[in-house]
């Protein structure tokens, strides 16, 4: 942390904690040419915990969170997902074949736009089953009961399963999205700005089947967003991040009720 | 001292609020020391300022002390909670410490018996036992069968914080941080509330309490504490008025 | 430097019309195509004297493999006796020296649009397939340089999501030819547009099958004892089109694939599209021997 930064007490290396964590990055580090996007980031996200990452557009919340999803490569960095039955191994050292089968089988996105998400003009049902059908699934009563499922989880109106997701409202957009992403009961959902562009009571349902979904399936989530509401409603811990680096991290509690950095110190005000 | 004869033991922690807009820096308490053992019942004393609430809440890590040690002696361990990882503390909010406020943090949707069972059913209990419980405890601090399974975001401020309380003592903790709880309580939720204070305390739950007419809770307090005046705040400003509460 | 210096000599055209250049790019080509079961490979697709579109792809294979050996078949719709393949078989046939056929047995080389012979194809035959459309992610992937990485991630998904879809809107699959078939469990292909029912004679057979595009330029094989598994849901089984019942008007062949001939009134008369069969099973009913080999279908039911 910064000299700037108060003089709290420097925190101690996890003690209690029995678990490893779910994501551990190391040095992170991104220059898009003359921009450098992300300065030697380290993250963990805990089993069943939600990390929200906040920042202003260009902090690099965005860009570590495309990390994340195996969606590009750092200058350096280490990435490890700790999986049932796999070796532990920077992913980024694997090839494109095996990113995109790591993340069809073990990471859930739901991106801010649905466009990146999904397929506009396949049904609802069909966008959910794809998944699915990349891990193998080669059964359709099987394909449709699952997509049924995934649906209903996400709070998505199941007659309306095969509508296609150009007909849909944002909010169900984002449902759709969502029943993608935790179709295969991933060990890691990203969240992309998931509720931002919505009107602001659709947000608070999509955001409420989030909690719901944390809440019931215990899925370890990391939230990126640059409303702090949305972050202090979802959040267990936060980071905050401003020109590619972390200036601060904390229990969600303490990062909005003693924010330690000036940045934060600001956005928290800024908020109230 | 034998290190089990303490669940507590807090030496010399101060907290200051920094304020990087003003420039200013606001000292709410310093070298604050005492020891709780288990089972026993702290009142914080001391004026508007004095800094009781800031202390609940370094002690629960909401706010970041900046000298000092909170060691605690944790089911795992001992461990310093004034510099402890952040997800060791939510560890330990989990299973061993709580916290309780007269406000509740109700979620849109979610039924007041599963805000209450919810502490339980993460602690692994098993889901109909939780919510036989849960109604137990809601029907103990008076709130009425009809609202169970109603949504306590629509509730009024007095039955919310009854649903509160019912959540925050349902799961037995180690160590209880009790902010102000009888605040604006009506007297049956009062005497529940007391009497399930005391059975916990009988369990060897462990409290540090603030409260606005401690004679709420006389029969509980086996010691106080008065939080200095040495505080340079000025007066109305209990805390930073940045604080998100 | 006079034009002459620059320029070969007149001659007569090369033996089997293309240049040696040319049919050394369609031997590399065709090697790799077999290397690699069911993956296109890109090539050189020459000129001859035939509009893009009207089996380009497929003449310049059966011309490359030509020798004066060779017995040459040429069937469009399963007719030996189309113009389109009519002129292809003579033309192959005079710039090669090579023999024509329209019998299946006889033949080395079987150039064919749109279906494979009833018959049994043996080792010593090659059979290419005019194809007009190579790509089977073009509906579901426009952009051509992202379809080729799908292929190379074998990311199929999108592909089996469309027959979901079919199914999920008409309760069937409605892909009728072309239906994609996955080669040797990595690559999927477009069979070319051969009905389902001819699908199953590609899986495991003996013989070699090319598959040209010409104006594509893009070639791939099924070499000999080659997968070729149609996409089926685990719980839909493939079907092929419903012709297992249905018997020629003219031969009175029955059991195969057939043609239906729109009648006045809005019957149908049905003829064996596999001309040839047709022709031996009339010879058949006038007394002579009729030769007709081990099909792949008996008495409409799949069973090579």
């Amino acid at each position: 942390m910064s000299l700037e930064t108060s003089s709290a007490l420097q925190r101690a290396a996890p003690r209690l904690m029995a678990d490893a964590p779910v994501l551990t990055m190391a040095g992170m580090s991104r220059a898009y040419g003359a921009v450098q996007a992300l300065r030697a980031v380290d993250v963990s996200v805990y089993p069943g915990e939600v990390l929200g990452i906040v920042g202003e557009s260009g902090s690099g919340k965005s860009t570590l969170l495309r990390m994340m999803n195996l969606e590009d490569t750092p200058d350096n960095g280490d990435y490890r997902l700790r999986l049932p039955a796999r070796a532990d191994r920077n992913l980024f050292e694997l090839d494109r074949y095996e990113r995109r089968m790591l993340r069809a089988r073990h990471i859930g996105i739901v991106y801010q736009n649905p466009h990146l998400g999904l397929l506009m003009h396949h049904s609802s049902s069909g966008n959910v089953a794809e998944r699915l059908l990349v891990a193998g699934e080669r059964s359709f009563e099987v394909l449709r009961s699952k997509a049924r499922v995934a649906l209903d989880a996400s709070e998505f109106p199941l007659a309306r399963m095969d509508a296609r997701p150009i007909e849909l409202s944002g909010g169900m957009q984002q449902r759709v999205q969502l029943a993608k992403a935790i179709a295969l009961e991933p060990s890691l959902l990203l969240l992309d700005e998931p509720t931002t562009g919505l009107d602001v009571s659709v947000q608070a349902l999509v955001l409420d089947t989030l909690k719901r979904l944390q809440r019931e399936r215990r899925i370890t989530m990391v939230l990126v967003s640059h409303d702090l509401g949305v972050i202090r409603t979802m959040a267990d811990r936060v980071m905050v991040m401003r020109h590619g680096a972390v200036v601060e991290q904390g229990l969600a509690d303490q990062v909005f009720q003693d924010p330690q950095h000036p940045y934060t110190q600001q956005l928290v005000h800024a908020k109230l | 001292m034998n290190a089990n004869s303490f669940i507590l033991r807090v030496q010399g922690l101060a907290k200051t609020f920094r304020m990087f807009h003003l420039e200013a820096t606001l000292h709410a308490f310093e070298d604050v020391s005492f020891d709780l053992s288990a089972g026993e019942f702290l009142l914080l004393r001391g004026h508007n300022g004095a800094g009781k609430s800031t202390l609940l809440r370094t002690i629960w890590r909401s706010y970041l002390p900046v000298a000092g040690q909170v060691l605690y002696q944790s089911r795992h361990g001992e461990i310093d909670l004034a510099n402890a990882a952040d997800v060791d503390i939510a560890l330990l909010r989990r299973e061993e410490i709580g916290f309780v406020t007269q406000f509740l943090n109700a979620r849109p949707r979610v039924a007041a018996q599963d805000i209450v069972a919810e502490p339980l059913l993460l602690a692994g209990h098993e889901r109909t036992a939780a919510l036989e419980q849960a109604r137990h405890w809601l029907d103990q601090f008076g709130v009425r069968r009809e609202l169970w399974r109603a949504y306590p975001s629509t509730f009024s401020g007095g039955e919310q914080q009854k649903v509160n309380l019912a959540r925050a003592l349902i799961l037995p903790q180690r160590l209880l941080l009790l902010d102000e709880p009888t605040a604006s309580l009506d007297a049956g939720a009062r005497a529940a509330l007391v009497s399930r204070l005391a059975e916990l305390k009988a369990q060897g739950v462990a409290m540090i309490g603030v409260f606005h007419h401690p004679g709420d809770v006389a029969q509980l307090i086996d010691r106080e504490i008065n939080l200095g005046t040495r505080v340079v705040a000025p007066a109305q400003h209990e805390e930073p008025q940045y604080v998100a509460v | 430097m006079s034009l002459a210096t620059l320029t070969k000599p007149w001659a007569a055209t090369s033996y089997g019309f293309l240049d040696a250049s040319a049919k050394r790019e369609l031997r590399r080509k065709m090697l790799k195509a077999v290397a690699v079961p069911g993956c296109q490979m890109p090539y050189a697709s020459r000129e001859v004297p035939m509009a893009r579109g009207w089996g380009t792809g497929g003449l310049q294979v059966t011309l490359t493999l030509a020798n004066p050996g060779s017995v040459i078949k040429v069937i469009d719709q399963g007719a030996d006796d189309g113009v389109n393949a009519a002129s292809i078989r003579r033309f192959v046939s005079s710039v090669s020296g090579a023999a024509q056929t329209w019998d299946t047995l006889d033949a080395s080389i079987i150039q064919s649009r749109h279906r494979i012979p009833e018959e049994i194809l043996r080792e010593n035959q090659v059979l290419v397939l005019q194809v007009p459309d190579p790509e089977p992610l073009r509906d579901v992937e426009s952009n051509i340089s992202i379809a080729r990485q799908m292929h190379a991630d074998a990311d199929y998904g999108k592909l089996w999501l469309t027959l979901y879809e079919q199914i999920v809107r008409k309760g069937r699959i409605m892909q009728g030819a072309s239906y994609p078939a996955l080669v040797n469990g990595r690559h999927v292909i477009t069979p070319s547009p051969i009905p389902r029912w001819d699908v199953p004679k590609l899986h495991m057979s003996k013989h070699l099958t090319i598959l040209s595009a010409g104006r594509e330029k893009r070639i791939f094989a099924v070499p000999p004892f080659t997968r070729v598994e149609p996409l089926v849901f685990s719980d839909r089984p493939y079907l092929v089109e419903d012709h297992a019942g249905l018997t020629c008007q003219r031969s009175g062949l029955s059991g195969f694939f057939m043609n239906e001939l729109p009648m006045d009134g809005g019957g149908s008369r049905f003829e064996v599209s596999d001309s040839n069969l047709g022709i031996k099973a009339i010879r058949r009913t006038e007394g002579e021997p009729d030769g007709i080999g081990d099909t792949w279908y008996r008495n409409g039911e799949y069973s090579a």
